[in-house]
């Protein structure tokens, strides 16, 4: 549905993006993350056909988003950064308005006017002035407005930022009921609900592709994943010596001073060590009170790719 | 097509949805109303060598007015959109830019040509009270419509180039209102210096819009400043479109 080959985006003096090379498929739900600045905005900008890149291509649904750009645009529902919209007009005026913009036949329009705004929780409003409208309202209006002509592609540019945790929750299931009929492209800086919508992931920083992957695998590739803890009284073992010699355990680091010591434990990715850690306790007549194999966090992830100095 | 007149029906209706719509009316019907009171006095009190629709389209008062309303109609066109980002979901359908451009200008030429029909009103009035014609012939009523067509369209093309080029409103109206009054008032450049030869003086002639109005509000309909101010506003639209369309280059 999107592939992106080499896109590079200069602006004056600097550059925004650098030698982009990903592939959307049909019906995937594509997470876009990066630190602010990091060029999602602009690869965004860019697929939407907002702007042109200073080389490199991109198609959307086959189409050259710069040389055929008319129908590539007609294949996509794009919210921009922050929703901008015409504050003096009406919720259902706006919405009518933009139907026929995209040329949704005349008589679907009331109907499919009808079913945004009922998927997006805008009937109460429908009459009320866009200018007078919260923000989360806001963007649920720029959503609406992405849907509205049944899209192949949706490009969400953060659409759940500003929003109170109710809504994020309404926006994220509204974006997982429409994966099975849309691809989408979103960007955000909230991780969990990447985690919790997105088929594949790409973490961009500093305009170039940091990882492009699913979440469990990124998961699977940082240090802290399958991390094990254990807090345990060893008496006069030196606990982090035995656990050392676990196969599988890399590094064990020690904490508290008093006689329950706290050992957190380095594994290599996709071994579960924590049948022999009991044993080994169990052996040694240790006294356990945790035992917990730590979860990595796609924020895990993310810290470590874009800032390695952190970890 | 289709998209073409959603895109002119909202320009149209946009003006209607803030307060400038009613106040610039407002201002042009109190304006232009105060200048036919004023012609018909004076010419009660005194013998003249011209209609009262001349004296109408040919007053200081009504120039004044006029190259006002210029960039009052048109500074929002581009920039208020530049301003508000709202250039991003509009660009970012599938409309083409050109479909864009003149919309916008068609939208501001209605509106335009919205504002003078109450003046149609007061020509009406005068022959209902007077019983006689403002005018010597239908002619010179058309011919005095139809060079304010050709005006406004000019005039508004300037305003939209000079929206385009910002995403400041009070700059694009400052550069319009300077640009349309030094055009507007070309004409007069003759009486002022002396000293210019009559080569220039004729030239100057062909481009003073004072002088074409009081052509065509005498009736005689002469094709050269029609010539002009359309081919003048093809020029200034394309200049626009190409301004419009290097916004992608600029960002």
């Amino acid at each position: 549905m999107i592939k992106v080959q080499n896109l590079t985006k200069r602006y004056a003096g600097q550059t925004a993006i650098q030698d982009l090379n990903f592939e959307v498929s049909q019906g995937e739900i594509m997470g876009f993350l990066g630190p602010n600045g990091a060029g999602k905005t602009t690869t965004m900008r860019i697929l939407a056909g907002f702007m042109p890149p200073t080389s490199g291509r991109a198609t959307v649904a086959g189409f050259d988003v710069f040389e055929q750009s008319l129908q590539a645009r007609a294949h996509l529902g794009y919210m921009p950064e922050n929703v901008p919209l015409y504050t003096d007009m009406r919720v259902t005026e706006y919405l009518n308005y933009r139907a026929a913009l995209k040329g949704v036949p005349h008589r679907r329009i009331s109907e499919r006017v009808g079913d945004v705004k009922e998927l997006c929780g805008l009937k109460e409003v429908e009459r009320k002035l866009i200018g007078t409208l919260s923000k989360g309202y806001r963007q649920r209006v720029g959503l609406a407005d992405a849907l509205l002509a049944e899209p192949d592609l949706l490009i969400l540019d953060e659409p759940t930022i500003g929003l109170d945790p109710n809504q994020i929750r309404q926006v994220r299931e509204l974006i997982k009921n429409l994966d099975r009929q849309h691809t989408i492209l979103l960007s955000t800086h909230i991780l969990p609900e990447v985690e919790m919508t997105c088929s594949r992931v790409i973490i961009i920083h500093k305009g170039r592709i940091e990882a492009c992957d699913t979440p469990d695998n990124l998961l699977g590739k940082i240090r802290q994943a399958g991390g094990v803890v254990l807090e345990a009284k060893v008496g006069n073992d030196n606990g982090a010596g035995e656990l050392k010699k676990i196969p599988g355990v890399r590094d064990v680091v020690t904490d508290g001073e008093d006689e329950w010591k706290r050992f957190s434990l380095w594994v290599e990715s996709g071994v579960d060590v924590r049948e022999e850690v009991f044993r080994l306790a169990s052996d040694r007549h240790w006294t356990v009170r945790e035992l917990t194999q730590r979860r990595g966090t796609l924020e895990d992830v993310f810290v470590e790719l874009t800032h390695p100095d952190v970890v | 097509m289709r998209k073409f007149y959603t895109l002119l029906s909202r320009e149209v209706r946009s003006y209607f949805y803030s307060p400038i719509a009613y106040i610039v009316l407002i201002f042009f019907l109190i304006v232009s109303g105060i200048d036919f009171y004023f012609q018909v006095s004076f010419m009660n009190q005194r013998q003249v060598q011209y209609t009262v629709e001349e004296a109408f389209f040919n007053s200081v008062f009504f120039w004044f007015a006029f190259v006002l309303i210029f960039p009052l109609i048109t500074m929002r066109l581009f920039a208020e959109e530049f301003k508000l980002g709202t250039i991003e979901p509009l660009t970012t359908a599938p409309v083409r830019d050109w479909q864009v451009v003149l919309s916008k200008f068609l939208g501001a030429l209605v509106f335009y040509l919205i504002l003078w029909i109450p003046t149609l009103l007061y020509f009406w009035i005068f022959l209902r009270i007077t019983n006689q014609s403002a005018a010597h012939s239908a002619g010179a009523y058309f011919g005095s419509y139809l060079m304010l067509l050709l005006l406004g369209m000019f005039y508004l093309s300037i305003g939209c180039l000079t929206s385009v080029l910002t995403r400041n409103q009070i700059i694009a109206a400052v550069i319009s209102f300077c640009a349309i009054t030094l055009l507007f008032f070309l004409g007069l450049v003759q009486f002022i210096l002396l000293d210019v030869t009559s080569t220039t003086r004729g030239l100057l002639g062909y481009f003073s819009a004072i002088e074409h109005m009081g052509t065509f509000s005498r009736g005689v309909i002469d094709t050269r400043p029609i010539v002009l101010y359309v081919s003048m506003t093809i020029v200034v639209l394309t200049l626009t479109y190409q301004a419009f369309q290097s916004r992608k280059w600029r960002l």
